[in-house]
């Protein structure tokens, strides 16, 4: 095991003292994503997401004035670039336009959602609260990024609903309760509140232009960098685990692997040292261009705990292709070529350059066996306010992904007999 | 002195070509023990066998008691082997290079620590120890390969061909190197095809050709099966046919063999003296211009064309 960790050290120490290597894993990611920002108006304050006209069906059961007021947000003039709203009046057929992949979301707002919020008159007599009844966001998986945005107006809209909620109810309750007011009073404050609520959406200004918020809370804008700098760390990341590969048949041509094989070092110990030291030199590669890119960019990745898993189901799963390519291979030279070719192909089917939500559907399901497609939905994920929690089918096909990979290039390996003669 | 090396046998094929057809051999401990054989002998195969790196098709060898099939593990520490190529990481630096081989045999602490600095001492390179492998001349690599097997003290150092594509100085320092080593009680395998260096080394000398070993002992042993004979080597005209030469001395009395390497006439003969004026006398008759004549005493290169009809640099 320590051998093992040794190796793979001593494999990252090389990879970061290669002045060309360093050149694809850390400056060209960056020189890109600066490119691309430029290119998409980023760092001149005329940002754009790239994203326009999402398609999205609305179906409003709710004959209350909040159900509309969320109908109003989606219609607005700020949102009216961003989002594509149609209109229905049945679920069913909503989710069936989801499940076609006509619309990103469907909305689906129930009857009886405003009286959830603003209770009716004498609701209050018996200090009861009402039942709550929550609006149905219906995704379209295969549009990760829009069915992301589309929740988070959702969203903004519904947090700022609440916080007029709970505040005006505990403010009545803790009134009641002392007897400042009697329960007639409550009933004409209740009033009050609903009145103030029916205002809330519609007079404050939503920010809800790709606004969305942390899990801590935090106000955070959806960042046209924050699909580029990973789509382009993902790419080149691909380009790091062919250089560790092709490492792997370097040093058998160059006398190192055989040295390695005559010292008390078994193969396996070996193999599990190469492995680990592309996994590692990926792992921190994507680290310093996550870390340089906040620092330089002040990109917001989104929450710390799930960019790291990220990194490391992505690294995983980069490795494994890593490996399968040094397995098939024979020379270090092929390795590189094949490296490179697939670090491009990979890059364009898994959205680095062009979001995969306006490629063909054939070529959005060709992109699921790339890192990169299911590394990029998990960072846009992440960049729009999600957690951890909210990551498990990306990672879960990473890891599965990586996995398959790995027992295949073993087996290749073993069939080959490349380390041991 | 127990052997240190016995090897029984060895066979190593590649389909249908055979590297090595079944050497036996045994070393001593203490010995420097040189395997000579042209380009394509099997040297280096036999080393790769012998160090664990290649299985045998059959036969076995042990060292120091442990079997190579049965347990390469036991058998890598306690062999230390300096490949034919430099196999270093030319981004780190020798020190680097040094501890990372070193940690690989298992060393750690304050002992990798003494040690590595111990052998960049035992190199000459403690000066340029911090220096990346990549800026250092051939020799200078060639040491730090050599640094890299002695880490662990191994009780059997293989030296596949050291002084290969190096200066004459360099040279001189390995082979220095290697006398040392030994003076020190390291028992070394050295394989050339350097008839100078096995000579100038080795304690006992085995000499291989298309895979078997068709002779082994002392020089002195080795040399008396060539007999007392001495070595007349003409050096002819690049624009010569020595070979027409070589055929016109078939008639003089007294020449066991001739044989030709490039302008060079090697002449086997009882008394070198006896055959100088009718040797001479033929290269006048046919117009062939002699550059110089040496006479040379027997030594491996005789014997090995006594041997094998070639000249080892064939």
């Amino acid at each position: 095991m320590l051998k093992t960790f040794l190796i793979g050290i001593k494999d990252v120490k090389l990879a970061f003292r290669d002045r060309a290597a360093l050149i694809f894993m850390l400056l060209a990611p960056f020189l890109l994503t600066l490119g691309m920002g430029l290119v998409t108006g980023r760092f001149s304050g005329n940002s754009s997401s790239g994203i326009s006209d999402i398609p999205v069906v609305i179906v409003n059961q709710d004959d209350g004035d909040l159900g509309q007021a969320l109908v109003d947000t989606f219609n607005s003039q700020d949102l009216a670039d961003l989002v594509e709203p149609t209109f229905g009046s049945e679920p069913e057929a909503a989710r069936s336009m989801v499940d076609e992949d006509q619309v990103a979301a469907a909305i689906i707002i129930p009857a009886g959602f405003t009286n959830s919020i603003i209770p009716q008159q004498g609701a209050f007599n018996n200090g009861a609260m009402p039942e709550a009844v929550k609006i149905e966001l219906y995704a379209n998986p295969s549009r990760p990024t829009s069915a992301g945005i589309i929740k988070a107006i959702v969203d903004e809209f519904l947090s700022r609903i609440e916080e007029g909620t709970v505040g005006g109810q505990t403010s009545i309750l803790q009134l009641l309760v002392s007897g400042r007011i009697t329960p007639q009073e409550a009933n004409a404050a209740g009033e009050e509140m609903t009145k103030r609520l029916q205002d809330a959406p519609n007079n404050s200004q939503l920010a809800i232009t790709l606004n969305t918020s942390t899990a801590d809370g935090e106000e955070l804008d959806f960042d046209i960098l924050a699909y580029l700098a990973p789509g382009m760390a993902l790419m080149f990341l691909m380009f790091t685990v062919s250089y560790g590969g092709r490492s792997i048949l370097a040093e058998k041509a160059q006398g190192t692997l055989p040295r390695l094989l005559v010292s008390p070092t078994n193969s396996m110990q070996i193999l599990g040292g190469k492995v680990f030291g592309i996994f590692l030199t990926g792992v921190v590669q994507m680290l310093i261009l996550i870390g340089g890119t906040s620092l330089l960019f002040q990109l917001k990745w989104g929450d710390s705990l799930g960019v790291i898993v990220l990194v490391l189901a992505a690294v995983f799963s980069a490795t494994g292709w890593g490996m399968i390519i040094t397995a098939l291979a024979r020379t270090p030279a092929q390795v590189g070529s094949v490296g490179s070719a697939m670090m491009l192909i990979f890059g364009i089917l898994g959205g680095s350059f062009i979001s995969l939500e306006q490629m063909p559907p054939l070529i959005q399901t060709i992109s699921r066996i790339t890192p990169n497609s299911w590394a990029l939905d998990g960072f846009t994920t992440l960049a729009l306010g999600g957690t951890l929690s909210n990551l498990s089918t990306p990672i879960t096909a990473l890891l599965t992904m990586g996995g398959v990979l790995f027992l295949a290039s073993v087996l290749l390996f073993g069939k080959k007999n490349l380390v041991q003669k | 002195m127990p052997n240190i090396l016995e090897v029984q046998d060895l066979v190593k094929k590649y389909g249908d070509f055979t590297a090595v057809k079944g050497i036996s051999f045994t070393i001593k401990e203490g010995e420097i023990f040189s395997l000579l054989g042209p380009n394509g002998a099997g040297k280096t195969t036999t080393i790769s066998m012998l160090s664990t790196l290649y299985a045998p098709t059959s036969g076995d060898a042990t060292i120091a008691g442990h079997s190579v099939t049965k347990n390469p593990m036991d058998v890598r520490n306690a062999i230390g082997v300096v490949p034919q190529e430099l196999a270093l990481y030319e981004e780190l630096s020798a020190r680097e290079n040094l501890i990372f081989w070193g940690q690989m045999y298992g060393l750690s602490g304050s002992a990798l620590k003494e040690r590595v600095e111990e052998v960049l001492g035992q190199i000459g390179l403690l000066d340029k120890a911090k220096d990346r492998v990549k800026t250092y001349s051939g020799g200078m690599k060639r040491r730090v390969n050599i640094g890299v097997g002695l880490l662990h003290k191994p009780k059997l150092l293989f030296m596949d061909e050291p002084t290969v594509g190096i200066d004459p100085q360099s040279r001189r320092a390995i082979l220095d190197t290697v006398k040392d080593l030994n003076k020190q009680g390291m028992t070394v395998l050295y394989t050339t095809h350097y008839m100078e260096e096995a000579e100038e080394l080795s304690d006992r000398v085995g000499i291989i050709d298309h895979g078997e070993l068709i002779a082994i002992g002392t020089q002195k042993e080795l040399t008396k099966q060539v007999g007392e004979t001495e070595t007349l080597v003409l050096h002819v005209g690049e624009n010569e046919d020595p070979q027409a030469l070589v055929t016109a001395f078939k008639n003089v009395p007294d020449i066991l063999e001739a044989n030709v390497v490039d302008h060079e006439i090697s002449i086997i003969t009882p008394s070198a003296t006896d055959v100088l004026a009718p040797v001479v006398s033929k290269a006048n008759e046919r117009g062939i211009k002699i550059h110089s004549i040496d006479i040379r005493e027997p030594n491996l290169e005789a014997v090995f064309l006594h041997l094998t009809g070639r000249a080892l640099r064939d």
